[in-house]
């Protein structure tokens, strides 16, 4: 039983991992409706500007702040050059933008600061925590915390500010938010500087965790199934999703994976998320498209 | 370094996919290399190609092979097999004149797409320690050579160090081994030699499958942390090897229990593990470092001049630049045997596959080379397109790798018979006739 709970619990931890990346998806679906595929590379570019910084001697507060004043530029860059001229074109369109963008984005990351797969270190120590019989990670733990911080900033930015306001009102319907005065762009260039924070805070997790490469725009894989179960429009579903997936991939490895040949965690989750489209297909707390016909 | 390295790279991006030619002439011996230097695998790419280019390089500047100057171009492949065929058939014809040498793509997959086009066009297809084992058969694959070390030699020579350090072969029994494989084609094509290996010495083999990427192990390591192994064999790619050690660590297994193969024993994999891959033992055929003399003369007569090509100089001597290094030697080595044969001018490709099938490199070659302890002896022949099949064991002090075992061999007279089975076996499906290396001989 003790197995059992390490499995659970390591499981959960990783899917708050997973969370943190779909709260960049759901920012900007729930702004305008977009799909960003771009979310993944802009983890890896955030990461990579970071480490990069840092191995050039920059110290880790400023590098900070310098990568996420360029995670804010890349935002308003793509508003103003991707998004705005494809305003009131159909979501398919503005989805194949932001595929296209990805690619943009991870090519341009790579030609910036070469191909080098980089360490990094954020001090936080991945000796295993003995509790109660069990090991826990201490760096998941960390992750988790900053999580729980990082959704409780984006909920008071959205609940008690002005910005927070409108971009609730665009949410909820964009055509009467335009016309009380909401100016759309400007919403869509927060959100995406907002989604660019996130990717930082995802890709300096998960840079810790894998090491920065590439390979951390595919991390986005991860994110679709907790999307879809948690539902597209809601950051808490993202939580909900991320521990979902999480604990039901890594349960499904140990006690289903022996009876067909292992290996299964990767589809897993997406079988998981079939089944929650059959079920509820705006996920747990997405909101249901009702229209008048 | 950073504005040379973005000048240089943004050239590269927006040549993606276009072949960045060098001055060809008639005279000249050409490599067409299918590179890979951006996509999921570019740190592996640049490195590799990095050597291999400055390896040439500095051949030419010593006058070139017996006066014959070698050229190359580049195509990008980003490790897209379809990308790899389109540029194999781009290039394979040679640039003005300059008949092309061998092609020499890295990849497991580009190189099972083009292995019927390499026999069909007699140009060798070097896959240096990978590729399919049974391609060490040259009378069944007469073009494909997985020099100095096949998957099956690779996991046979682990096996022998594990039991070098239990105090023999017969001390095995009774111990227990996980594979932890990366869930590819190449992860699984030593699943069945290592079981032979588990009969045989009687340990007992757990094979855990990692799915690609493997950004995730957690629920496998904790499976290996119930199961108590005395050892982890690491048969990882990319990612997943970081993820391994630092996943370990997290369950609390040793790194010092864990070998990595041979595509789990560069910077790359374990530098990025960060603490976690202090004690991390891996099998390498080249180890890294820049003492060999032949990596002094690239030094002084490449890198020094501003003509190096990696991008970032720190990486120089590196595992994967040195594999390129290594690389260079035997295509080069290759040529130079076969103008012996053949004349002192540009080969065609199967001119230089007869090259490397008469490749001899003892002690006294690669001492002349400046290549002694960084390249094994090696003794190809037209029934044996390997070679080598021994590795040395390296373990990474938290900065770089360090020797830790002299030379271990396969157990090549073991794995013959298996191989062969294999090969008939696939010269039976497609219609082959073996080729009788005895008469060859």
């Amino acid at each position: 039983m003790e197995f059992f709970f390490e499995v659970l619990i390591g499981g959960l931890l990783a899917g708050v991992m997973y969370s943190l990346v779909a709260i960049g998806f759901v920012l900007i679906y729930k702004a305008s409706g977009v799909f960003n595929f771009a979310q993944g590379a802009m983890v890896l570019f955030a990461a990579l500007t970071f480490v990069s910084l840092l191995e050039r001697g920059v110290p880790f507060w400023l590098a900070f702040l310098i990568t996420l004043t360029t995670m804010v530029a890349l935002a308003l860059l793509i508003e103003r050059a991707v998004l705005r001229p494809l305003v009131n074109l159909s979501p398919i369109t503005l989805f194949m933008a932001t595929l296209g963008l990805s690619y943009m984005i991870e090519g341009f990351a790579q030609a910036l600061w070469g191909a080098q797969v980089h360490g990094l270190e954020l001090g936080i120590s991945d000796e295993p925590l003995e509790v109660g019989g069990m090991l826990l990670s201490q760096f998941d733990l960390f992750a988790a915390g900053t999580a729980a911080a990082l959704v409780a900033l984006l909920a008071l930015l959205f609940n008690k500010t002005r910005i927070g306001l409108s971009l609730r009102a665009v949410a909820d319907d964009p055509l009467a938010a335009l016309a009380v005065g909401i100016r759309l762009q400007r919403i869509w260039a927060v959100v995406w500087a907002v989604a660019g924070f996130v990717g930082l805070v995802a890709g300096l997790l998960w840079g810790a965790r894998l090491g920065v490469q590439f390979s951390l725009s595919l991390v986005v894989l991860k994110a679709l199934p907790v999307l879809i179960i948690g539902g597209f429009t809601s950051i808490g579903g993202a939580i909900a999703g991320g521990l979902i997936v999480g604990a039901a991939e890594k349960l499904a490895e140990v006690y289903l994976g022996p009876f067909v040949g292992g290996g299964i965690e990767n589809w897993f989750p997406y079988v998981l998320a079939m089944l929650f489209l059959l079920v509820r297909p705006a996920g747990l707390f997405g909101e249901r498209a009702i229209e008048r016909v | 370094m950073f504005k040379r390295s973005f000048v240089s790279s943004l050239a590269l991006a927006i040549s993606l996919g276009t072949t960045a030619l060098t001055a060809h002439a008639e005279g000249e011996q050409y490599f067409p290399l299918q590179s890979y230097r951006v996509g999921p695998y570019a740190a592996g790419g640049t490195g590799f190609f990095g050597g291999f280019i400055d390896y040439l390089k500095y051949v030419n500047a010593n006058g070139g092979v017996n006066g014959v100057k070698l050229t190359w171009s580049e195509c990008e492949t980003e490790y897209v097999v379809e990308k790899g065929v389109e540029c194999y058939e781009r290039l394979k014809g040679g640039v003005n004149g300059a008949p092309a040498a061998a092609t020499n793509p890295l990849s497991v997959g580009i190189a099972y797409a083009t292995l019927d086009r390499s026999t069909a066009d007699k140009l060798p297809l070097i896959t240096i320690n990978h590729g399919r084992t049974d391609s060490t058969d040259g009378s069944v694959f007469p073009y494909a050579f997985p020099l100095q070390l096949n998957p099956y030699s690779e996991v046979s020579a682990i096996i022998n160090y594990i039991g070098q350090q239990a105090g023999g072969l017969d001390k095995l029994k009774g111990q227990k081994i996980v594979t932890l494989y990366h869930g590819s084609p190449y992860g699984k094509e030593t699943n069945e030699v290592l079981k032979t290996l588990a009969d045989k010495y009687g340990f007992a083999l757990s094979l855990v499958e990692v799915p690609h990427p493997g950004n995730e192990q957690q629920s496998q390591w904790l499976n290996i942390r119930r199961d108590k192994p005395d050892w982890v064999i690491l048969r990882g790619w990319g990612v997943m090897n970081p993820v391994a050690l630092k996943t370990a660590q997290k369950v609390g297994f040793p790194a010092n229990r864990i070998i990595g193969n041979i595509w789990s024993n560069s910077e790359e994999d374990a530098a990025p593990a960060g603490a976690a891959a202090k004690g991390f033992i891996a099998i390498t055929t080249h180890p890294s470092g820049t003492a060999f003399p032949v990596l002094q003369g690239i030094k002084q007569e490449v890198v020094d001049k501003g003509q190096g090509d990696l991008a970032d100089p720190k990486r120089f001597g590196t595992v994967y630049y040195n594999l390129g290094v290594v690389n260079g030697i035997l295509n080069v080595e290759a040529v130079r045997i076969a103008q012996e044969k053949f004349g002192k001018q540009p080969l065609t490709g199967e001119q230089v596959r007869w090259g490397f099938e008469n490749l001899k490199l003892d002690d006294a070659r690669l001492a002349a080379l400046g290549a002694k302890g960084l390249v094994q002896p090696l003794k190809l022949s037209c029934s044996d397109h390997e070679g080598g099949g021994a590795v040395r064991f390296q373990q990474w002090d938290g900065e770089k790798w360090n020797l830790i075992s002299d030379w271990v061999q396969a157990d090549r007279a073991l794995l013959r018979p298996i191989i062969e089975a294999s090969s008939h076996k696939y010269a039976a499906e497609k219609g082959i006739t073996p080729r009788d290396c005895a008469k060859e001989a």
